[in-house]
């Protein structure tokens, strides 16, 4: 009899990186229907293009330029793809695409070694590529169901309150501004951070799933939510509401989507707690005092930096040790 | 009332079911036992037989060798055939092995002075438990006297017998609740007025209800109480077990004792019994005969030293080809024999059959930094930063981690999303710092 000697434990769970991967697309399954429904099929065919664009050059890289011959699609390259094409405003082109998705791909995640060990988040890494090349395309915002309207550009709610102050968000001619539009999405922006109901949709299958580190949103949303509410509270003629807050730009694909990105935050509930607070902070800072109207993407960056730093500083206390470590 | 446990830990498929229902049935006497003289943690026994030496079972063929050390005994009536070597699967290493060849029926050489525990003192029963020979059967087999001789300046508070029972498959401790709850607590009993602990609990898992019930009833007037565990991996390791009833943390590097705790396996209970009012010495043990690669799987009594495969024959196996490894264990922990030949040893409590169907077939990725390892981790160590460390050989960096605090239950390697061997690296890791600790101090 042929026995095989392999280490232990001989039972493992059923679980796999491509089924985590799996279930992050699964989930953003109710934001790409409601971008398709709000922004219509040039929408839909962004989302597509990007991650078709985005698992093709992975599969280049693995197959050819690594020579992994036995690389089999592990999906975490479609991932950053759909999370890419959602960040994007509907105004950039093909080539534009292109070029951020080769950054994303390439400059966020290749060159650290692939999947898993990038340190920044690869579709941000994009998105931010792309802003700075492309300022015009990526901050042209379309109406929502501009397809039935002869204007087609417009500003994003965040962008109103920025230049012409809160006064000017109520009576918006373009398109109604309200916690109702903002939650269900029918607001400009980019393609997938519109709807925060559709957001929250996702995020719920994946904390039941087991698929998210919770404490990452939970600490940056109620960061964002209590400084918002520190300055609404103090002037609310000048600051808008924290539910606006909340619900307008990109905090809650930010939050619940881009910053618990598994490998570029941190992996212990301390860690993540530290983590969603300083997101907060940052994104408070900028959309408040900052020159860009939101701060979602550079918020998450920021962070992305710290966490081999908070990882190490936020190590559990080791059973049996008192706090500190010592034994 | 809540369920006791600990935080971390995995939930694997439980597959009892296999074996819960069987009663234990007496396997009859093996033709050849062979006993290896590392029946336990610590020195090799001193070997007392030579070849041609007729033995009685019972008879002491090798004494304890250091503090550390235990007692071995001949398992059948008969005659040491050779000493030889064979590999030990538990250390991977060669030990002596004294093989003896049965003539007869059982002519039992009983220990001296047994019988009636509460006419005994502390140090006599101690006495008796070493000349048994007795070692922690769930598989750690550490001696159990050494375990019941408090050391001045310390004292055991707390009795807590493991019936915890979390891993998959195995079920005889379960089938010796229910079916021998009096001896175990007298055995309990007897712990107790040896060491001197005034009160015992026993920790259950709640999937075992019927034992739970044996166990309240045989237990009714005796200060020993039954605590209900949750379901959960590695709810049976001494530490976590500890937490989980007393919420007491056995400090890093430390013993049960520090925190006032001792804690015994439930056969190894009903062994001290069987020793102390029987006279019998350690040299039967149930095991569950399991997994989906054994035909008729059930719970049994055997000789120590039967060979795996002569254990193996009474329940039968499935087509060869459809099986993929076999344990000395359970699948969480067991160890995986080199191949059937080999003999069994006072720790082993099951042998797992594991077809390739059940095996791991994991694709292997690159860690994404899930935190699953993190999440289940019942020591709260970081397994992912603690693997590179061990990887990179930073030792230092590894031990201040926490790598010597990993109790290699598994738990990581089990949840890990990108199938990575975790505990194999920190296993190979710890022997690794060991002996450079040891090369640092020559």
């Amino acid at each position: 009899m042929k026995l095989n000697v392999a280490a232990a434990p001989h039972l493992r769970s059923k679980d796999s990186v491509r089924a985590v991967m799996v279930d992050v697309l699964i989930a953003l399954i109710p934001s790409f229907i409601v971008s398709t429904w709000v922004f219509g099929w040039r929408a839909f065919w962004i989302m597509l293009y990007t991650m078709l664009l985005a698992e093709g050059m992975e599969l280049f890289i693995m197959k050819v330029l690594r020579k992994q011959k036995n690389f089999k699609p592990d999906f975490s390259a479609s991932v950053t793809g759909l999370l890419l094409a959602m960040n994007l405003s509907l105004a950039v082109n093909w080539w534009q695409i292109l070029i951020g998705t080769f950054a994303a791909i390439v400059l966020g995640k290749h060159v650290y070694g692939g999947l898993g060990k990038n340190v920044f988040n690869p579709a941000l890494v994009g998105r931010v590529f792309m802003l700075i090349s492309f300022p015009v395309a990526m901050t042209t915002w379309y109406r929502p169901f501009y397809f039935k309207y002869d204007t087609i550009t417009t500003a994003t709610p965040l962008a109103i309150l920025k230049e012409k102050g809160v006064s000017t968000l109520a009576n918006w001619p373009d398109y109604p501004i309200n916690l109702k539009t903002l939650f269900i999405g029918t607001v400009p922006g980019s393609i997938g951070e519109v709807s925060a109901l559709a957001l929250i949709i996702g995020f719920i299958y994946l904390v039941l799933r087991g698929r998210i580190k919770i404490w990452i949103p939970i600490t940056y949303i109620s960061t964002v939510f209590v400084i918002s509410s520190i300055f609404y509270l103090a002037d609310p003629t000048k600051y808008a509401s924290p539910l606006f807050h909340l619900f307008a730009g990109g905090l809650m694909l930010g939050a619940l989507f881009m910053a618990t990105d598994m490998v570029t935050s941190p992996m212990t509930v301390k860690g993540q707690i530290i983590f969603g607070l300083g997101l907060g902070l940052i994104t408070m800072t900028i959309r408040l005092f900052g020159g860009y109207p939101e701060g979602v993407s550079f918020s998450i960056l920021i962070m992305n930096a710290f966490v081999p730093l908070i990882d190490i500083y936020a190590k559990p206390r080791i059973f049996g040790t008192t706090r500190g470590g010592k034994k | 009332m809540a369920l006791l446990t600990f935080k971390g830990g995995v939930h694997p498929p439980e597959k009892k079911e296999l074996a819960e229902h069987k009663e234990i049935k007496v396997l009859p006497l093996p033709e050849k036992v062979y006993i290896y003289t590392t029946n336990h943690i610590g020195a090799p026994a001193k070997i007392l037989v030579e070849p041609g030496q007729k033995v009685k079972t019972g008879q002491k063929i090798g004494e304890a060798n250091g503090f550390i050390s235990a007692n071995i005994h001949s398992s059948v009536t008969g005659e040491v055939v050779e000493i030889t070597k064979m590999t030990n699967a538990a250390t991977g290493m060669k030990n002596d092995v004294i093989v003896i060849q049965r003539t007869g029926e059982d002519e039992w050489e009983l220990i001296q002075n047994h019988g009636d525990y509460t006419k005994k003192s502390p140090k006599e029963i101690v006495e008796i438990v070493k000349e048994a020979g007795i070692v922690g059967l769930g598989g750690a087999m550490f001696p159990s006297h050494v375990k019941m001789s408090i050391p001045e300046g310390k004292k055991a508070e707390y009795l807590i017998i493991n019936a915890a029972e979390c891993e998959p498959y195995i079920t005889i401790d379960h089938r010796m609740m229910l079916e021998r709850s009096k001896e175990i607590v007298k055995g309990i009993k007897i712990i107790m007025h040896a060491t001197g602990v005034k009160k015992a609990y026993i920790g259950i898992e709640s999937n075992k209800p019927d034992a739970i019930e044996k166990m309240k009833e045989a237990v009714s007037g005796e200060p020993i109480e039954v605590k209900v565990l949750k379901t959960k991996y590695p709810q049976g390791a001494e530490k976590q077990l500890i937490y989980a009833v007393t919420k007491k943390e056995v400090p890093s590097g430390g013993l049960p004792l520090d925190v006032g705790a001792i804690v015994f396996n439930v056969s190894t209970t009903y062994a001290i019994y069987e020793a102390v009012e029987k006279g019998k010495p350690l040299v039967e043990r149930g095991i569950t005969l399991t997994g989906e690669g054994v035909k008729n799987p059930g719970n049994f009594i055997y000789r120590i030293g039967t060979l795996a495969k002569d254990l193996l024959e009474h329940v039968g196996l499935v087509e060869e080809e459809k099986i993929d490894r076999i344990l000395y264990g359970g699948p969480m922990m067991g160890i995986p024999l080199p191949n059937i030949e080999l003999p069994t040893f006072k720790g082993n409590n099951a042998l797992t059959v594991m077809t390739k169907e059940v095996a791991p077939k994991k694709e292997l990725y690159p860690c994404i930094r899930c935190s699953k390892c993190v999440q289940v981790c019942p020591i709260n160590l970081m397994p992912y930063l603690l693997k590179m460390q061990v990887e990179k050989r930073e030792y230092d960096k590894a031990l201040e981690y926490g790598l010597m605090d990993c109790i290699e239950c598994g738990s990581c390697s089990y949840a890990c999303p990108a199938g990575i061997e975790l505990v194999k690296t920190f296993k190979t890791g710890k022997k690794v710092a060991r002996a450079l600790k040891g090369r640092a101090k020559k």
